[in-house]
């Protein structure tokens, strides 16, 4: 019996609003990713615009002040990382693809799943008023050192602080609470028939993502109680002149942070893996292989925080071993590269939209990779520190993850999501439009960076060593690859809205595409299933020898 | 609210009841928020040998009678888990509500101590030691609150002879907060 069985009308409010099914709350965490990556996207290009031109009237906003350089800088990575990336790739594409993949019709909790998103949508709030508090948005960076966000008189936003630490830890508690979901409703509710091994990678790696994020979460929960109490009680937890100590917020943040980098980056590598099968025809190579490197880059995850704070007066006896787990935790990733590139290796390749963006994505990872290198050794660490090469550096591996992979991820899954068929010429504009200029944003800020610049500065006219003509038109050349990047997802919008509504309808199973997810009508209904499908193979099983079809569905019986 | 259960809810692909699976994940989650706190104290505690003295000030005899309160309460909920087996309503919510009495009676003396020692000046911001000391009691005083609600929510619900399963979870779940004050109880109120 399905759950449709029983359908009964229900109003706008229950079905979109306060709805318990999964895909809607999937919907609505994408849609607030999205509207809250668009507001990031504004702050970059007004903080961008200021650096590049400084001091000149930046359209649609205004002056840029240093104070309202900090808040722009610090809302800009919150928003990207918290706002923007995890809810976008770990709760929507965890929402909608955890139950429909492994053949059931809802996460085991759905009203704690709707829930998550009402806690994260208050967090929202919470975020987005801070901008309007006296004194506005919180500017201590995204990092938020004490006492840089623990003292009003050093970060200038006593009340931007409060919400900001608040909208963080509401954050965290919705993403506990779905995470809590996820691994429960893939341990326990796989459809008969999935054994571990048939799980598609992209929801081990949701699923790994979410028990990291759970394990390297709590310390800076704890973190986050003991700053609210210095901002609010005057409490001297990270004041050494009340025998508090500053490092240890940067401890507790890093031990969530750096293990936060692989819980975006897992879904992502999972996403791009699933395109890459289905668009190459092939099976993926090594499915094995790739699940350990991720177990293993997962657990080595936790052991590589201090290579932030190389510079931050730990012992350098430390230094050293944080250096050596750094450099270590290279090798799964690249193992999982190689063996990403090795499935293309002889297949049918499609250059749709997804396809596109996942193969990018290879490409612009690995640069993100290679470059970490030189920041992971503390040596190199101790001149690139806080230079716009770490900027640089972060974001070739952020943007692949955040931006790319995840537009893989929605090209991909757009007829099932919404039951129509995208508009593949935008697609690709808006794909070149999108990774081309991303490049010729921050391969001139690895060259400011090994020049010296200091990624803290809001006016370089102010520093004539680093004013000259030519590093001021890097500067020009990022900002306008920006705009020109930020002009183009204006194809993805309109191919968005237009296509939801009045794009060719998309059948079942367009792509041809084993995992169960495309045995559902597009899009499912409530209940998901006309009947609750079985499985007999794994999820890869593309282009077989001796049979007729180069696909083999998961459900399909064994004749 | 004529919500009906998933499917999903009911499947056990990994042999383990969905509730308990997803309750130790819960606990899971709930180890590391307090482990990250008591290493920040632990780290502290470790290179301030004179937080000792500061020590010397918390009331020992409310410690030790609150642990004995919570211990006792937990026999409760075990009994109360026994009784939810053989499925009598009235003895698992009589049982229920003796472990809530328990906790009451845990906030009450929590309360009573807490009263006097702010009296005496030792507030959360007298030195790091009391920040730590509210800090890490209040949260898990705030579980014990939590636990409580959930307890009486489920005590009404086998009363009508429904969700008998939940006194296990709910059991659990104490367990856990009964623990996170074993190791409180020594850490805050014994180390000198």
């Amino acid at each position: 019996m399905s759950a449709d069985s029983h359908h009964h009308e229900q109003s706008f409010w229950q079905k979109y609003v306060f709805s318990v099914d999964h895909k809607v709350i999937a919907l609505q965490y994408l849609f607030t990713g999205l509207f809250m990556g668009a507001i990031g996207g504004f702050l970059v290009y007004a903080f961008r615009m200021q650096l590049a031109f400084p001091g000149s009237e930046i359209p649609f906003y205004g002056l840029v002040n240093s104070a309202s350089y900090n808040s722009l800088v610090t809302n800009h990575g919150t928003i990207m990382i918290f706002w923007f990336a995890m809810p976008v790739l770990i709760a929507a594409f965890g929402n909608f693809l955890i139950p429909l993949m492994i053949g059931c019709d809802d996460m085991v909790f759905p009203r704690l799943n709707r829930t998550s998103y009402q806690v994260f949508l208050l967090s929202v709030v919470v975020l987005i008023a801070s901008f309007f508090v006296p004194q506005g948005a919180f500017g201590g960076a995204w990092t938020a050192y004490p006492p840089l966000s623990t003292t009003p008189t050093y970060s200038l936003t006593p009340w931007g602080a409060i919400l900001w630490i608040t909208a963080v830890t509401l954050e965290l508690i919705a993403f506990l609470l779905g995470g809590i979901n996820f691994i429960t409703t893939l341990m326990n509710s796989r459809a008969k028939g999935m054994k571990m091994m048939d799980i598609p990678i992209v929801l081990w790696f949701i699923v790994i993502a979410s028990v990291l994020f759970m394990a390297s979460v709590g310390p800076l929960v704890a973190g986050a109680i003991m700053m609210i109490f210095d901002q609010t009680l005057h409490v001297g937890f990270f004041d050494p002149a009340r025998g508090g100590d500053p490092i240890l917020w940067q401890h507790l943040f890093w031990f969530f942070g750096h293990p936060e980098v692989y819980v975006v980056l897992l879904p992502a590598m999972g996403i791009v893996a699933d395109v890459m099968c289905v668009f190459a025809r092939k099976k993926l190579f090594a499915y094995k292989t790739v699940l350990y490197t991720a177990i293993a880059t997962g657990v080595l995850s936790f052991f590589v925080w201090a290579h932030h704070q190389f510079v931050a007066g730990i012992d350098p006896r430390m230094a050293n071993v944080f250096t050596v787990t750094t450099l270590l935790i290279s090798i799964p990733v690249a193992e999982a590269l190689f063996v990403y590139i090795a499935t293309l290796y002889g297949g049918s390749i499609t250059f749709s939209t997804p396809m596109l963006f996942a193969l990018a994505f290879l490409v612009e990872f690995l640069i993100g990779g290679v470059t970490g290198i030189f920041l992971g050794a503390s040596g190199a660490d101790i001149f690139l520190h806080d230079t716009y090469f770490v900027i640089a550096h972060f974001h070739y591996t952020f943007v692949p993850i955040a931006i790319i992979a995840t537009f893989a991820g929605i090209y991909y899954w757009f007829p099932k999501m919404f039951g129509r068929m995208y508009n593949e010429k935008l697609g690709k504009i808006h794909f070149w439009g999108t990774v081309l200029p991303f490049n010729t944003i921050f391969i001139p800020l690895f060259y400011l960076g090994m020049a010296g610049q200091h990624r803290r500065i809001f006016d370089f006219s102010n520093f004539p060593g680093l004013a000259s003509d030519g590093y001021q038109t890097l500067r020009i050349i990022a900002t306008v690859s920006l705009v020109i990047m930020i002009l183009f997802q204006i194809p993805f919008v309109i191919n968005l809205f237009y296509s939801i509504f009045y794009g060719p309808k998309a059948e079942r199973n367009p792509w041809n595409a084993n995992t169960l997810e495309w045995v559902a009508p597009s899009p499912p209904p409530h209940g998901n299933f006309e009947e609750l499908p079985e499985c007999y193979r794994g999820p890869y099983e593309y282009s077989v020898e001796g049979r007729e079809l180069d696909y083999w569905p998961q459900n399909e019986k064994p004749v | 609210m004529g919500l009906t259960q998933p499917i999903a809810t009911t499947r056990s692909a990994a042999g383990m009841d969905t509730g308990k699976l997803a309750l130790w994940w819960i606990i899971g989650s709930e180890i590391v928020i307090f482990g990250g706190l008591l290493m920040c104290y632990i780290m502290h505690r470790i290179f301030h040998g004179h937080w000792a003295a500061e020590a010397a000030h918390t009331n020992v005899v409310c410690g030790a009678l609150n642990t004995f309160v919570l211990l006792t309460s937990s026999l409760f909920i075990v009994l109360a888990h026994q009784a939810a087996e053989q499925k009598n309503r009235i003895k698992t919510f009589t049982y229920i509500w003796l472990t809530i009495g328990g906790g009451l009676t845990f906030l009450a003396i929590k309360s009573y101590e807490w009263t006097i020692e702010i009296m005496h000046g030792y507030t959360m911001g007298k030195s790091l030691f009391w920040s730590f000391y509210y800090t890490a009691a209040g949260l898990h005083g705030l579980h014990v609150i939590g636990g409580l609600a959930v307890m009486a929510w489920i005590s009404f619900d086998v009363l009508k002879g429904k969700y008998f399963n939940r006194v296990e979870l709910i059991g659990l779940y104490w367990h856990f907060v009964d623990i996170v004050w074993i190791f409180l109880f020594p850490l805050l109120y014994i180390a000198k």
